[in-house]
């Protein structure tokens, strides 16, 4: 009896021990968000945080040049977006992309020895877009970069000494399927759902095309919104990316008794608004420009180019390197850039959202599939 | 003296093979000999043995058993027939209800017509299910507490997949089969509507739901406790008190004056049981058919506190700034 009663004690330890393995070493760090007892608090993990302030130093900045001397668009062939910086600044920036972007490669990852002008290597062409579309998040998206004020952003927020940023996205068609059976478009675990079974590419509707992201009622009794659960799932999958990406919980944006509410947000949200509308217009007026010229290996599985999200830049960080002003080192890519996307029609102005209660097309856009990509992947839909 | 220290079954009552009372023209119904388990003792009755079927218990047998293959094997489909992803993935799989552009429609089989087919025989399933229950207590000389607690239950599974689908008029609006595609449909379900919790019905129906959890503990421990002295003749002692209801009702009245007695402890959590689920489907048949944004309903009706906006973070809808510029 005496052993029965030993192991008895000695299972409870060890099975409550494996239990506990699963939690986070206590106690979280909160901090106070929005008024008291409304729960709006940010809870974060003390060795999760000192893993992302690891994770987020900045390179050295060199000494910044005169901006007088001969331009660079002088001297130098085919220069076409910074052509105005003086030779120094322009011999300093490169030596900075070198750095940020291929610092194994070199010169050499987008320039050839037959002549450092010639557009032979299709990463120097892509260069080119990326610096137009950094000058453009610097000096259009202020609202959410910060812009040359600081922190702003750089190709290093991305980049980090990696030629394709960590986190990046390209439509998603699913797993194989067996002919005839159409896909949900969820319930498969994916890390741009983070691990949820809801819809695993937010991104095409959302960051690529403008699908209304509100679907919650704003009424207390029903007026006509035909915003769908399905539709919901989408969003709110898009949501789990947004808190995945930034290392925050719901609240860093939202009141979360009234997800809906403007009133009731924190600034934040404001700032995220401004940030989709961005990401947005990175996606279509500059990367998916390169679409044509793009080998395959810089694209997904249905032949778009890979593409930028929330993650691309922040990186399990609420603000990108903990807002660390980097910009300030590297003034010409907050300028307005002189680059135009030869796709024309730039949309600097974002769309408005489309109005749930007045818009009649808003029911058409809650039951046709959110992704008009995967639907041609996956539709070989005949008889089942 | 017998005690009774843990969850596991002190006392085993072992005895000759017994078939249990006549139950007149349905007895060839009763089907298979009759064991005995030392180790089911420990949880149960040690006696296995004889079943009852019945035409209407292999009917929905036969109908869940369907329902549970179209659901599988739609999940399994979905994976491309791979049987490890199909293991691995299961808690993600699910069978999804149909796009909403079908409405009320028959979608084609394989763009929500298999949720339909799974959906109307595990309903099938259920209902025959529910006759078995209303039809045994009947044979056995019972009243109908349970077939019409069952019946409550059902009532709140028809109103997430059929009654509130076609008051909303789209199919689409059902629950998904599967394990995290159900509990993710319950979270969207709440942000689509504006906040469940502030839903009276959905308040009600934690509170019975919780409330049956505690009732269910406390009345458990309770008899346990007294059956030293013959507590667990609990029905004897409706009518017959004895020292064991005497302590019990003793015990919750000094304790926290819960005044409890034999017979009222089991109606009340009968209703609690019951009420969990009557409550909790009314509230969704309300969602979205009457009420649009619970939330916006409680500010409506003062049950939502207001909180002070706080001035350092004036917070604006963009979209509406930019509609004025």
């Amino acid at each position: 009896m005496k052993s029965f009663q030993l192991i008895k004690v000695a299972a409870t330890i060890v099975i409550g021990s494996l239990l506990l393995t699963g939690c986070e070493k206590p106690p979280p760090e909160s901090v106070q968000r929005g008024y008291r007892g409304t729960g709006m608090e940010q809870l974060a993990n003390p060795d999760t945080l000192a893993e992302i302030v690891a994770a987020n130093t900045m390179p050295e900045a060199t000494p910044m040049l005169p901006a007088t001397g001969p331009k660079a668009g002088e001297i130098y062939q085919n220069v076409q977006v910074l052509g105005d910086l003086s030779v120094g600044e322009f011999t300093r920036l490169m030596a900075a992309i070198t750095e940020w972007v291929s610092p194994e490669e070199g010169c050499n990852y987008c320039h050839v020895n037959e002549g450092f002008h010639l557009d032979t290597k299709y990463t120097k062409k892509v260069a080119r877009v990326m610096v137009a579309m950094t000058q453009q998040a610097n000096s259009e998206w202020s609202a959410h970069t910060g812009g040359a004020e600081g922190p702003g952003v750089t190709c290093y927020t991305c980049h980090r000494g990696k030629n394709i940023p960590e986190n990046v996205w390209a439509a998603d068609p699913g797993g194989p399927h067996p002919p005839g059976v159409m896909t949900a478009e969820q319930n498969i675990s994916s890390l741009a759902s983070v691990y949820t079974s809801l819809p695993y590419d937010p991104f095409s509707p959302f960051l690529e095309d403008d699908k209304s992201i509100r679907v919650a009622g704003t009424t207390a009794l029903p007026t006509g919104n035909r915003g769908s659960i399905k539709q919901t799932e989408w969003i709110y999958s898009l949501m789990m990316h947004f808190s995945d990406s930034l290392g925050v919980n719901c609240t860093h944006c939202h009141n979360s008794r009234a997800f809906y509410s403007w009133e009731e947000s924190s600034p934040a949200r404001v700032q995220a608004w401004h940030g989709i509308r961005m990401v947005r217009s990175m996606n279509n007026d500059y990367i998916n420009a390169t679409t044509d010229w793009l080998p395959d290996h810089r694209k997904g599985p249905l032949g778009d180019p890979l593409k930028v999200n929330c993650g691309t830049c922040h990186q399990g960080a609420y603000k990108p390197l903990l807002g660390k002003n980097m910009v300030k080192d590297y003034p010409n890519l907050a300028r307005a850039t002189l680059y135009q996307a030869p796709a024309a029609e730039p949309t600097t102005e974002p769309e408005p959202e489309m109005e749930m209660e007045t818009d009649s097309s808003a029911e058409d856009a809650t039951t046709v599939s959110m992704t008009n990509k995967t639907s041609s992947a996956s539709a070989s839909a005949g008889a089942y | 003296m017998i005690e009774y220290q843990n969850i596991f079954t002190q006392v085993q009552v072992d005895a000759p093979d017994y078939p249990g009372v006549p139950i007149g023209k349905d007895e060839y119904n009763r089907v298979g000999g009759m064991t005995h388990s030392y180790w089911l003792g420990k949880f149960g009755d040690a006696q296995i043995g004889p079943i009852y079927l019945g035409p209407f218990g292999v009917l929905s047998l036969i109908f869940g058993f369907l329902a549970f293959e179209i659901i599988g094997l739609n999940m399994w489909a979905s994976v491309n027939w791979d049987p490890i992803e199909f293991i691995r993935q299961l808690p993600w799989l699910a069978l999804e209800p149909p796009p909403p552009q079908y409405g009320l429609s028959i979608p084609p089989l394989n763009d929500g017509g298999w949720w339909l087919l799974a959906g109307f025989f595990l309903t099938a399933a259920i209902l025959l299910w529910w006759w078995r229950t209303f039809k045994l207590s009947q044979r056995l000389g019972m009243s109908n507490y349970l077939a019409w607690a069952f019946a409550s239950a059902i009532w709140l599974y028809l109103v997430l997949g059929f009654f509130r689908p076609i008051l909303m008029g789209s199919w689409s609006e059902a629950v998904p089969f599967g394990l995290f595609p159900h509990l993710d449909w319950t979270a969207a379900f709440s942000l689509r509507y504006g906040n469940l919790f502030y839903n009276p019905f959905h308040m009600l129906s934690i509170a019975f739901l919780y409330g049956s959890a505690v009732l269910f503990a406390m009345h458990g421990a309770t008899i346990l406790a007294v059956s030293r002295y013959g507590g667990d003749r609990e029905i004897d002692q409706v009518t017959d008190i004895g020292t064991a209801g005497e302590r019990s009702m003793l015990f919750w009245r000094w304790c926290m004056g819960f005044n409890a007695s034999m017979e009222s402890i089991h109606r009340w959590a009968w209703w609690f049981a019951v009420l969990t689920v009557i409550t909790g489907g009314i509230g969704i048949l309300l969602t979205g058919t009457v009420v649009e944004n619970w939330y916006l309903w409680g500010v409506k009706h003062g049950i939502a506190p207001a909180y002070p906006v706080l001035d350092a973070m004036p917070v604006v809808d963009p979209q509406t700034l930019e509609a004025n510029q």
